[in-house]
């Protein structure tokens, strides 16, 4: 594992950079190419303090401190994505190498649709209780149209906009969108793939 | 609480829907799929069963998780557990499929590397990423296509070059041992090749060759550059019989067929997707909000726009929805207005065009008439005569300017909803664009085609005026790609940055509501499509245009991006990057078609010029094809008349619109279905609902 070759690196003095075979691995299990994660690799060690670059497949860096990068930094869904791929155990959001790696797969240009959807459904679960309901919906499109008091939508504008997304998506009509139903309307929707993308 | 997420409304508790054999199916795949990660998206509560209910299918889900490890949607540690298990079941397997499945792995690892490499390849590539990042995806499919267009120049210009210019001029020079032959024409009143290209006599200004370079006179007009250069009948490279004029006709279809081919395979994705919306106009409201953000974004400013624009876009959406509805309540007498309303907009908007067209046409014949491109006068040293050469494209130049002005003024008045506004505006003005160079050939062609002597008749063209009309027309479009290449640049610096520098330095009132430009994606794409028109329609009177349009292009793409950046705040109403790839393609497809028209009357109905060029020997450009059939063994001879004559067309004809109805029927059939579909799934969610209602007041009671 990463952890172990880190390791070695750091007992033998070597420069930190990956070792070939982590970086095979990476490779294998997500859709980067090698000089995707390499660069992965300098900008997760940049985030971390000197004396802990050693170690940056092992180390976690803390929330506030991923939010500093320019992909994260001018997206409104930094939290969500933050928490949904986060593996910490405190669930402080913090995020090690290996889920930096993880989210940056399926936010690249060859990773499948259906990941992306999965993801997305994930990220947009803002209650997390598996399925998207008018709340969601509502703190969804507040997301898109942003954050000032004068740039939120009607009352009934929010209402009309929320009831042509459920004509259009739901199909079982039980008010809420669950995975399939979400996956199926992204799966017909042609932009998707173009702007759920971050190419570091 | 219940934990199944369909059935969040049912109060009390329910056991027995995990018995359900759709939940169960359901809780299979997740669990061959998602494994144990599954156990944080479900509420706390249920956590301990689920966690049974995953770990117990996981055994007999080994085989339903063939997917390679890294499309599983879990964490990089789950992802790795997995191909390790994947990885011990390997062992168990006959030793061909390991040697396939270790096969199979090097060859996609290869292919990878071989796709990196390709990648760096790509022109631009940093470029375009960081316009994605600063202005989102809509605008950096404008530069997308405009790297699009820089790749089929080139593509062209190399095709030309090596089948028709490589062969002339080595045969020419003499190199390799190669010679060639100039046939003198049989059955042809001398008169007509008679051809004596007024080159540079004597002393002459350094600014004459200025002029001759922007006008393709003087020396430029017996350079390469021209069709009158390539005055060969056959070339011998060595001792192998190269046909030109075959060659030069062929690789006319070849460019026209290879950018036909290019563009449908781009637009073919865009195209698609079209066809199975069958919603409204504009993309439906889902796309817009799950799809609304663009996750390239990465500037604070960009992205406060991006909030803003898709607050308007949304805002408008539903405003447009309202308008819908009010329309559908429109009375009869209203209707009546609208609708004379209308008609009489579209005849402003024809007589628009018609004076448009009728300026072009006299513009085009008073340059001709009174410059020397006509070897009427022989004085060529004042300016007055470049400006009177470049009138016909400053004249287009103009009309493309204020037509649309006038389409957008008038489309006001017509009450349409937003969407259709711009559509049939965008419509409008790309018809004026590319209308405008076929109004302009045609004057041309009414010019070479005028005979009034009977010897002019013989020879089927002004030969007096025009022994070489090919070239001249190769040289109306090599000006008109100059001016065009020139305005681009002239409206960039002496308009978009004296602008810029007005609205930050000067805070009156006025300058301030003008404001900075919009990069306006529709007006610029225009712009290079007539461009393109331009180069196709010119390529085959002029062999080398293609690599002028080539630099040009990329040229453009510098002045573009230096102008966006520094010039231009983004567009209020945003153009999405899906339908702008397939917009952008069918302007272009629309261009291509259009140049089709004229190439086609020039090769097959008016007579080749018999001064120079290489269908001297033949009636028209076109008549070289027929000649080499006739050449071929009889066999084949009589099946290529099959294949051209009646007898095979009609029928064929038929059953191409035989098979077309047949898929047109099928799909309505499908789209049928899918609706029944739908609605059965809806009666059945209700059904389930009923009954699960029933049986928990059985239960209670």
């Amino acid at each position: 594992t990463c952890e172990a070759e880190a390791a070695r690196a750091a007992m033998g003095g070597s420069a930190s950079l990956l070792p070939r075979e982590t970086l095979g691995e990476y490779q294998e299990l997500t859709f980067l190419s090698k000089q995707e994660i390499l660069l992965a690799y300098k900008r997760f060690s940049e985030l971390l303090p000197k004396e802990e670059r050693e170690n940056a497949c092992s180390a976690r860096v803390p929330k506030s401190q991923i939010l500093t990068l320019p992909e994260l930094r001018a997206n409104p869904f930094q939290h969500r994505i933050c928490r949904v791929f986060s593996t910490s155990d405190d669930r402080d959001d913090s995020m090690s190498f290996e889920d930096f790696l993880d989210m940056l797969s399926v936010f690249s240009d060859s990773a499948t649709s259906d990941i992306k959807s999965y993801y997305a459904f994930r990220i947009f679960d803002f209650d997390d209780d598996g399925t998207l309901d008018r709340k969601d919906l509502e703190k969804l499109v507040n997301c898109l149209t942003g954050q000032g008091e004068e740039s939120r939508l009607s009352n009934r504008e929010m209402e009309q906009l929320i009831q042509n997304i459920l004509e259009e998506s739901d199909i079982d009509k039980d008010g809420t969108i669950n995975l399939a139903e979400f996956q199926h309307i992204v799966s017909r929707s042609p932009d998707f793939a173009s702007s759920f993308k971050i190419v570091l | 609480e219940v934990f199944l997420p369909e059935e969040t409304r049912s109060a009390a508790p329910v056991d027995f829907l995990q018995e359900l054999p759709s939940y169960q199916s359901a809780l299979r795949r997740r669990a061959a799929a998602g494994g144990t990660q599954e156990r944080r998206t479900a509420p706390r509560g249920s956590e301990g069963l689920r966690a049974a209910e995953a770990r117990g299918p996981e055994q007999e889900g080994g085989e339903l998780a063939a997917r390679p490890a890294r499309e599983l949607p879990v964490s990089m540690a789950e992802k790795r557990r997995r191909r390790d298990c994947q990885q011990a079941d390997i062992k168990y397997l006959s030793g061909w499929k390991q040697w396939k499945r270790a096969s199979s792995k090097s060859l996609k690892k290869v292919l990878n590397e071989v796709k990196e490499l390709l990648s760096y390849l790509e022109l631009w590539r940093h470029d375009i990423h960081s316009i994605e990042g600063k202005f989102g995806t809509g605008i950096q499919s404008y530069f997308s296509f405009l790297r699009f267009l820089v790749l089929l120049n080139f593509i062209i210009f190399i095709l030309m070059f090596s089948v028709v210019t490589l062969p002339s001029i080595i045969s020419k020079y003499g190199i390799f041992n190669s010679s060639f032959a100039k046939i003198p024409p049989k059955n042809i009143e001398p008169h007509c090749t008679v051809y004596k290209p007024s080159g540079n006599k004597g002393l002459v200004y350094f600014y004459t060759y200025l002029k001759d370079l922007f006008s393709g006179t003087g020396f430029l007009k017996e350079t390469s550059l021209f069709y009158g250069y390539y005055t060969i009948d056959t070339a011998w490279l060595s001792i192998l019989r190269y046909n030109l004029p075959l060659a030069y006709l062929l690789a006319t279809f070849a460019y026209l067929g290879l950018s036909l081919l290019w563009i449908i395979k781009r637009s073919v994705e865009g195209f698609k997707r079209n066809l199975v919306r069958d919603e409204d106009q504009f993309q439906s409201y889902c796309n817009k909000v799950f799809a609304g953000w663009d996750f390239c974004i990465t500037d604070p400013n960009a992205a406060r726009l991006k909030h803003r624009s898709l607050q308007y876009e949304l805002q408008t959406d539903l405003e447009e929805e309202r308008l819908k509805q009010k329309i559908a309540g429109r009375t009869m007498k209203e209707k009546l207005r609208i609708y004379s309303l209308r008609i009489l907009i579209n005849i402003i908007v024809f007589a628009v065009l018609s004076g448009c067209f009728y300026s072009i046409y006299r513009a085009t014949v008073f340059s001709q008439e009174n410059s020397n491109v006509s070897i009427r006068h022989d004085i060529r040293t004042d300016s007055v005569n470049l400006l009177l050469q470049y009138l016909p494209s400053m004249v287009i130049t103009l009309a493309n300017f204020i037509a649309p002005q006038i389409f957008s003024f008038l489309i006001r008045f017509e009450d349409y909803s937003p969407a259709f506004e711009i559509r049939l505006t965008l419509m409008r003005c790309v018809f004026v664009r590319l209308a405008n160079i076929g109004v302009l050939l045609f004057s041309l062609w009414s010019q070479i085609s005028y005979c009034a002597t009977d010897e002019c008749k013989a020879c089927g063209y002004n030969y007096e005026l025009y022994p070489c009309w090919e070239s001249a027309v190769g040289q109306e479009m090599y000006k008109l790609m100059i001016f065009d290449f020139i305005i681009i640049l002239a409206v960039t610096l002496f308009v978009d940055f004296p602008r810029k520098f007005l609205v930050t330095h000067c805070s009156c009132k006025p300058v301030q509501w003008c404001g900075l430009q919009e990069f306006g994606i529709p007006d610029n794409v225009l712009e290079i499509v007539y461009g393109q028109t331009i180069c196709w329609i010119g390529t085959f009177f002029s062999p080398l245009l293609p690599a002028i349009a080539t630099i040009k292009y990329f040229i453009i793409f510098y002045i573009k991006k230096i102008s966006l950046i520094h010039t231009c705040k983004p567009a209020a109403r945003p153009i999405r990057a899906s339908s702008s790839n397939f917009f952008f393609l069918v302007v272009l497809l629309i261009g291509l078609v259009l140049a089709f028209i004229p190439l086609g009357i020039s090769i097959a109905h008016i007579p080749s010029s018999k001064a120079c060029g290489p269908f001297r020997s033949f009636n028209t450009s076109w008549a070289v094809v027929p000649d080499t059939i006739l050449g071929f063994p009889t066999g084949l001879q009589q099946v290529l008349h099959g294949i051209a004559s009646e007898a095979f067309a009609v029928p064929f004809f038929m059953v191409t619109c035989l098979i077309m109805f047949y898929f047109i029927a099928l799909a309505g059939a499908h789209k049928r279905v899918v609706e029944q579909l739908r609605e059965q799934l809806v009666m059945e969610s209700r059904d389930k609902q009923f009954l699960i209602r029933k049986i928990t007041e059985a239960q209670r009671s």
